[in-house]
């Protein structure tokens, strides 16, 4: 039975890619307030789970539930996960050239505003918003101009990500490596912008490959996700322990297995 | 994803409605005597006739043009009423009181109020409903400037001297097919007047809408800025949704002497045809203006509309530092075919053009970019900038270019830049993460797409062409 109290529940999910078995058997349940990592070996399937909750076109589920504040997400479109409050900082952020960022973000929080029955925001207001979350994530209000991502450096396309997070204002943020190609003030940047949006009703899901963005967001859970599965949780310690032994320890089966599959 | 744009794509055309107006019709057919008729209706002076008579002579022996990428059944000119005006036009309305109320309705639908106190400020409008100009609004704002802003019908009387020295001077009568015949049976459309060192107090704007069944539409555009003037002027056109195929066959002239300045704006939005191209407007049109020294033309357009677009608006440099410009966003969807670009031709020294155009596709359309540019052997120094971006929204479409260089002037350069390039998945999954239905996540892409060319558009004109691109994206994704 799915926990009334959780925000997110996912009970043995199972999804595929291009018909490659990707995620095999996933548990996860998230309470409102809770911040847990996902860490683990490179293709193990932690970007596919992001895409696969937000509901991807081409991604598919073959069995096992998602509910999002017991709601069925699987059955929802993807615009209507987003309006439900469901964020995912992409790991390799895209461009859309021509398209300012402050026109993006103003018809994303439209869009959202609109579909929860909420007033629009008004242009003004707006821009005062925006400026603020640029100022938040250290980035010159000037990106707001610039084309959605157009020509942006590697960590300032993450933390424009994390812009249109304070923006949105999501119940369910799911971060895929944002701290990835960051610089070591950019780090903290990120982090301090996670820490100021963690409250009793938003949770978030932190992709990570290092131990380092753990020490200043504090994780109520690490998971290690192996082979499309999570395999091990525990509490922050757990990242101290994968940093210092790396992931093969946890591994049952050699990854040989899935090389040749 | 395809599918979900295709679905995106099947708009409604929100222009399709019919004016229940009662009309005169002439009767189908071309020959000598439809076009004394056509003169007659307008009481032109003999020489205006003659000038027809002699087009018209030279239409007989002329050939339709097959070189564009465009394909369409052969058209009955035979088939097609030539003429026609609302009765209620027939003795003049002197004023807007007198004008048939359901005709002020109709531009009121389409979202250009005529009535004074709903006029747009800055904008003095043109209305041209089917072969005759409705009313024109400001004009006496504009005559306190000196500026001459009325149907062409009324100037070939008011100002002969002017019409016939320019009528013909930039599009030769025999220029090509579709230009003769429009010069033999043209009806109305704008005359334009600009005198030295004036700067028009407003934006002059014409507003062509065809409604009678059968019946070609060929307005005449003439816009000429003496010396150290200008004028930005926008022209925007729709047509009720039919099954049959409708001609159109405009000729636009401009005339920007020494140090002159003509800004000309279109927004195309004839009816499309269905999905399956059934019906729809065939948009054979002829646009071209002569820069003397110093002057520019800037052209841009946003074309969405036609089943057939045939359009080329042209610049011929011919004084010494004079600048062409050409911005064009063409987007077609279902089995719309377009076939346009522009012609800049460097005749004087130390000229400069720049053509920006920007093709969308979508369904099953065909979208092409036919340029020229030509350095003649006077063209020292001049210089072309030449991008052309294509953009495919599924796999269905075509997209074409055809940039054709002729440069007989060492000392010229020309530069041509060419990119085509898909609304990709991961924009289009972006979008929706954030909250964005697919339709708005669509037209917000090639909304961005076309900003280099939107930013030409004067403002009024910017929001409203990013609009009709909106509706003519919904339904191109799901
Ligand atoms: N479209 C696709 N077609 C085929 N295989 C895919 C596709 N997308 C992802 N995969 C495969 O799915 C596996 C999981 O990929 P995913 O991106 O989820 O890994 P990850 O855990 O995020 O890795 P990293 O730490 O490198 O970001 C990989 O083996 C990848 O090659
Ligand atoms: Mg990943």
């Amino acid at each position: 039975m799915s926990n009334t109290n959780s925000l997110l529940t996912i009970k043995d999910l199972h999804a595929s890619v291009e018909e490659k078995q990707i995620i095999k058997g996933l548990d996860l349940d998230i309470k409102p307030g809770e911040v847990h990592a996902i860490m683990g070996p490179n293709g193990a399937g932690k970007s596919t789970l992001g895409y696969v909750l937000s509901g991807r076109d081409g991604y598919s589920v073959e069995s096992g539930s998602v509910t999002l504040g017991g709601e069925d997400l699987l059955e929802m479109e993807t615009e209507d996960r987003a309006r439900a409050g469901l964020f995912l900082a992409f790991q390799y952020p895209v461009e859309i050239p021509g398209v300012s960022n402050l026109e993006f973000l103003k018809a994303s929080v439209d869009a959202q505003r609109e579909a929860r029955g909420e007033d629009a925001i008004t242009s003004a207001d707006f821009l005062k918003e925006a400026k603020a979350a640029c100022k938040q994530v250290n980035l010159p209000v000037a990106f707001l101009k610039r084309g959605v991502n157009e020509g942006f450096s590697g960590g300032e396309k993450k933390r424009n990500e994390l812009m249109q997070m304070l923006l949105l204002k999501p119940k369910l943020c799911i971060l895929d490596e944002t701290d990835s190609g960051l610089d070591i003030d950019a780090l903290q940047v990120v982090a301090e912008g996670v820490n100021s949006q963690r409250s009793a009703d938003r949770s978030f899901i932190v992709v990570t490959h290092y131990q380092r963005l753990l020490d200043y967001i504090k994780p109520d859970f690490v998971h290690v996700l192996s082979d499309g599965k999570i395999v091990k949780s525990g509490d922050a310690s757990l990242a101290l322990e994968l940093e210092a032994q790396g992931y093969a320890w946890l591994q049952k089966e050699p990854t040989e297995d899935e090389l040749e599959g | 994803m395809t599918e979900q744009i295709d679905k995106a794509l099947a708009r409604e055309y929100e222009a399709g409605f019919v004016s229940d107006v009662e009309s005169e019709t002439f009767e189908p057919g071309l020959n000598e005597d439809v076009i004394r008729r056509i003169s007659g209706m307008k009481g032109e002076p003999e020489w205006m006739l003659e000038w027809r008579l002699g087009a018209f002579r030279e239409w007989l022996e002329m050939e339709e043009p097959e070189w564009a990428l465009v394909d369409y059944p052969k058209i009955d000119f035979q088939s097609i009423s030539y003429y026609s005006a609302p009765k209620s036009m027939k003795d003049k309305p002197k004023s807007l009181d007198e004008v048939d109320p359901e005709l002020l309705r109709t531009y009121e639908k389409l979202g250009i109020p005529l009535i004074e106190q709903q006029m747009l400020a800055g904008i003095a409008v043109d209305a041209v409903f089917d072969s005759v100009s409705v009313v024109t609004t400001f004009r006496e704002k504009l005559e306190e400037a000196g500026v001459i802003f009325c149907p062409i019908s009324e100037a070939v009387h008011k100002y002969p001297d002017l019409v016939k020295k320019y009528i013909g001077s930039v599009v030769p009568k025999k220029d090509n097919y579709y230009a003769a015949l429009n010069c033999a049976v043209f009806t109305d459309g704008s005359f334009v007047y600009i005198p030295k060192g004036t700067r028009c107090p407003m934006e002059l704007s014409t507003y062509f809408r065809i409604n009678e069944q059968n019946t070609g539409q060929f307005e005449r555009t003439l816009i000429v800025a003496d010396e150290g003037s200008h004028v930005s002027y926008l022209e925007g056109c729709t047509a009720p949704q039919r099954d049959e195929n409708q001609l159109h066959a405009a000729v636009v002239e401009l005339v920007a002497l020494d140090n002159a300045e003509i800004k000309y704006s279109t927004v195309q939005n004839w009816y499309p045809g269905d999905e399956n191209g059934k019906g729809g407007i065939y948009n054979f049109v002829t646009k071209r203006g002569i820069c003397h020294t110093n002057a520019k033309i800037s052209w841009t357009q946003v074309e969405t509309g036609s089943s057939v677009t045939w359009k080329y608006p042209s610049c011929i440099l011919k004084g010494d530092n004079s600048v062409g410009e050409f911005y064009s966003v063409a987007l077609t969807r279902g089995r719309q075919q377009a076939d346009t670009g522009t012609k800049m031709i460097h005749l004087g020294k130390n000229t400069k053009s720049t053509i920006i155009s920007k093709g969308i596709s979508a369904g099953r359309s065909n979208n092409s970019y036919r340029g020229l540019v030509r350095m003649n052997p006077g063209a020292e120094g001049a210089r072309n900038f030449t991008q052309c971006d294509s953009l495919l929204i599924g796999d269905q479409c075509g997209a074409h270019t055809f940039p054709y260089v002729e440069s007989r002037n060492p000392s010229a350069i020309v530069e041509h830049e060419a990119t085509t390039s898909k609304v990709s998945d991961e924009q289009m999954f972006l979008c929706r993460q954030r909250g964005l239905d697919p339709e708005k996540a669509v037209s917000m892409i090639v909304n961005g797409f076309c900003k280099e060319v939107f930013k030409e558009l004067p403002m009024e004109f910017a929001v409203e062409a990013g609009k009709l691109l909106e509706i003519s994206l919904e339904g191109s994704v799901g």
